[in-house]
């Protein structure tokens, strides 16, 4: 059968071509194709004036915590939430139980994924288990379907084993992925070291402890030559280090998440549990700095780091909660804002949250060009909403920007030309 | 005092949530109520009828004790939970625990807890009032509430007074308590110690903090060291107890430095021969046992005053 459908007097905005600009997008089952002369009589059309048609967008990081805590979120309900979020993509990360260090383990979490309302790229482990010692099968994770490894939510403690990891997944074709903390100096921190954390008398994280990591990263990548990736970036010192690093040519990318550039360690005041993750919510100043770092190419995406947990690891002593919040849902507002505050143009935002995280990891969507993939997001810049918990479709709640009001919203999302989610009035 | 005012908190979780107003009425009542415990029979009808809970989830005798002796003096009854007895024990999460003990209708819990924002947690889940009597490393206010009355009693004000604070501050939820308090009420706060034992930016809650000892001693009219918490460091912060007597130990030594009218202090229990040497801990201007029994005082005027107290007025 032969679908077509064109999205007409949209904003259409292609970084990967350089195109912003008003018109048309035809679509024909999961590609997109060149304009006909006419419309054909069986073509659906939909009227998308005020709205932006840009590649869907791709999250690297998020935990879809499926096979294992399937109570706090499965592949159907994590790419749900992408799906509604207006991302078409997302890169899961390994550390389910069991972790995905092995082809079985990827070829399960694909086969669930087969039904989903995104693709899913899974993430394999840096070492077996995650833990630190001995590589995982990268020959193997890559043929069973991997784009990259790493072993987040924990860093590399082993220097050697983070420089053998660098040059057997170049020799694999697959990314690494840096969770850059040094865990002597993070140990028990439950927050950001500072005035907040003295005030509210919790354990604190230097800033040190994700820069001394990240050098160290950047300094493997120099020793190796291969391409490393920093996940979620949080300071303003790091972030200078891998502008440094850039500059001098190191084959390095990074990413930050929307809480980092949006909260402070403010957040964290009254022991909200919703605003504890690892790296921690830091100062106004990292925060200024990560905005600048999105600005002038130093961070190349945005990722959400989406990480469900339930009540029952969220409504506790702050010390005993879990780290981490979801972010899938309101992502994409609240990097609206780097546009609506002027800090970055409208085709920055979509390299940022689409082109930059396919090209880095390798696969399909972050263009609009004729005969690509039909991979879409159509955005409602100017659509107002009140994030309530009713409202939420992950499996878990823990997100500290309940209640807030936000801006800007995708409508609609195309995955290979199929339709997941559809919020348009008509 | 203004005549209107009035003390409007249901809980006491911090002494950041009191305002020096509240904090000096705290004072005038706890002051009223100390007779009550000279008397031969120490006891006032007060909150007859009133049930209190000692919720303590770490060991404690002085704090517990001085909560459970103040409220049965008001006449209040009185339990006992702790950690061991409690269901804490068989994996019930903080805040099922509370709400079981709620469902049998205590007024007052009194909530001592390992976890920093304990009390607060506590207080967005049941409908008793909260008092905290330490939670981590974050408050113990009724303790920097009894510190206050106590250097009130012999100095007659806070004002413009100089406070020294030795040791541990990082770990301390005392000093943390004592250096808002003592700054609020408008004195000059020191701390001294290794670094190792200053939190970060510290000087945001409004002490100073000197190089040496003997620089925060100086002229100073009160001298309070804290108590080395060996239990709760999860790294080398010292390398010694031997060492740290010799550098930081409070002694008759430096205390020639301090004002002549010194008050010596410490919220207990002491390493003696540790953070202070015995024979300053025994000897002229030590009012640490006056600490302990201004603690039963100001904790009645806490139980008081949370249970509306001024509603009622005081009965004798």
């Amino acid at each position: 059968m032969n679908k077509i459908t064109i999205l007409q007097n949209g904003r259409i905005i292609d970084p990967a071509n350089k195109v912003d600009t008003k018109g048309d997008l035809w679509l024909q089952n999961d590609r997109i194709m060149a304009p006909e002369s006419s419309i054909p009589a069986d073509a659906s059309c939909i009227n998308l004036q005020g709205h932006w048609i840009v590649p869907g967008l791709i999250d690297m990081h998020v935990h879809l915590r499926e096979p294992g805590e399937e109570y706090k979120e499965t592949i159907a309900s994590g790419t749900l939430a992408a799906a509604t979020g207006g991302f078409t993509a997302v890169a899961c990360m390994p550390n389910t139980r069991p972790v995905n260090d092995t082809a079985s383990v990827t070829r399960f979490i694909l086969e669930q994924a087969s039904q989903a309302s995104a693709r899913v790229y899974p993430v394999g482990a840096i070492s077996k288990g995650s833990g630190g010692i001995g590589l995982a099968e990268y020959g193997e994770l890559k043929a069973a379907g991997v784009v990259a490894v790493t072993d987040d939510g924990l860093p590399v403690i082993d220097s050697q084993l983070m420089r053998r990891a660098l040059e057997y997944a170049a020799s694999h074709g697959l990314l690494v992925i840096s969770h850059a903390e040094e865990m002597a100096l993070s140990r028990n921190g439950v927050m950001n070291e500072g005035l907040v954390s003295t005030r509210l008398g919790l354990r604190g994280i230097p800033v040190e402890a994700e820069a001394i990591m990240v050098y160290r990263e950047l300094a493997l990548a120099e020793l190796t030559g291969h391409h490393v990736h920093i996940a979620h970036v949080s300071t303003a010192v790091a972030t200078d280090l891998i502008r440094q690093a850039k500059k001098r040519g190191l084959k390095v990318t990074a990413e930050t998440a929307p809480h980092y550039f949006t909260l402070t360690e403010e957040a964290v005041a009254g022991y909200n549990t919703n605003a504890k993750m690892n790296p921690p919510l830091r100062t106004e100043m990292d925060r200024q700095a990560i905005r600048l770092g999105l600005q002038d190419g130093t961070l190349d995406t945005i990722a959400t780091d989406h990480a469900p947990h339930s009540i029952l690891e969220k409504k506790v002593e702050f010390d005993r909660a879990a780290n981490g919040i979801i972010g899938l849902e309101t992502s994409l507002p609240l990097s609206l804002a780097l546009v609506r505050d002027g800090l970055i143009e409208a085709m920055r935002l979509i390299e940022l949250m689409s082109t930059a995280p396919a090209r880095i990891l390798g696969v399909a969507g972050g263009a609009l060009a004729i005969g690509d993939v039909a991979d879409i997001t159509v955005i409602d810049p100017e659509r107002q909403f009140v994030l309530t918990e009713d409202a939420i479709v992950s499996r878990s709640k823990n997100t500290p920007f309940l209640g807030w009001p936000l801006q800007g919203k995708a409508v609609l999302t195309f995955v290979g030309g199929r339709l997941t989610y559809d919020d348009l009035p008509r | 005092m203004n005549k209107e005012y009035r003390f409007q908190h249901k809980h006491l979780l911090e002494m950041g949530q009191l305002s020096a107003e509240d904090m000096l009425y705290i004072l005038a009542i706890a002051r009223s109520f100390k007779e009550i415990s000279a008397r031969s029979i120490k006891k006032v009808p007060t909150l007859r009828g009133k049930t209190i809970i000692n919720f303590f989830f770490e060991p404690s005798t002085r704090t517990r004790l001085s909560f459970e002796i103040a409220a049965k003096r008001m006449s209040a009854d009185t339990f006992n939970v702790s950690a061991s007895t409690s269901s804490a024990q068989k994996g019930e999460t903080l805040i099922d625990t509370a709400r079981n003990l709620e469902a049998m209708n205590p007024d007052i819990i009194i909530l001592r807890h390992p976890s920093s924002g304990s009390s607060m947690l506590l207080s967005q889940h049941v409908n008793a009032s909260i008092i905290n009597a330490g939670d981590g490393t974050h408050e113990h206010p009724s303790q920097g509430l009894l510190d206050l009355m106590t250097v009130m009693e012999h100095k007659g004000r806070i004002e413009g007074l100089t406070i020294a604070i030795i040791g541990d501050i990082a770990h301390s939820r005392v000093a943390h308590s004592d250096i808002i308090g003592f700054t609020r009420l408008g004195a000059h706060v020191r701390v001294a110690g290794p670094a190792t034992f200053m939190p970060s930016q510290v000087e945001s809650l409004g002490a100073k903090v000197c190089a040496t000892t003997a620089e925060a001693v100086a002229g100073a009219d009160v001298v309070m060291a804290l108590r080395i918490q060996q239990e709760r460091q999860h790294d080398p912060l010292i390398p010694s107890l031997r060492e740290y007597a010799c550098f930081y130990g409070v002694n008759r030594k430096l205390l020639e430095l301090a004002h002549k009218d010194v008050l010596i202090m410490h919220p207990g229990p002491i390493n003696r021969g540790v953070e202070m040497s015995p024979d300053v801990a025994d000897g002229t201007g030590s009012v640490i046992l006056e600490q302990v029994a201004n603690g039963v005082a100001i904790r009645m005027a806490l139980l008081y005053l949370i249970m509306g107290g001024d509603k009622g007025g005081v009965a004798n």
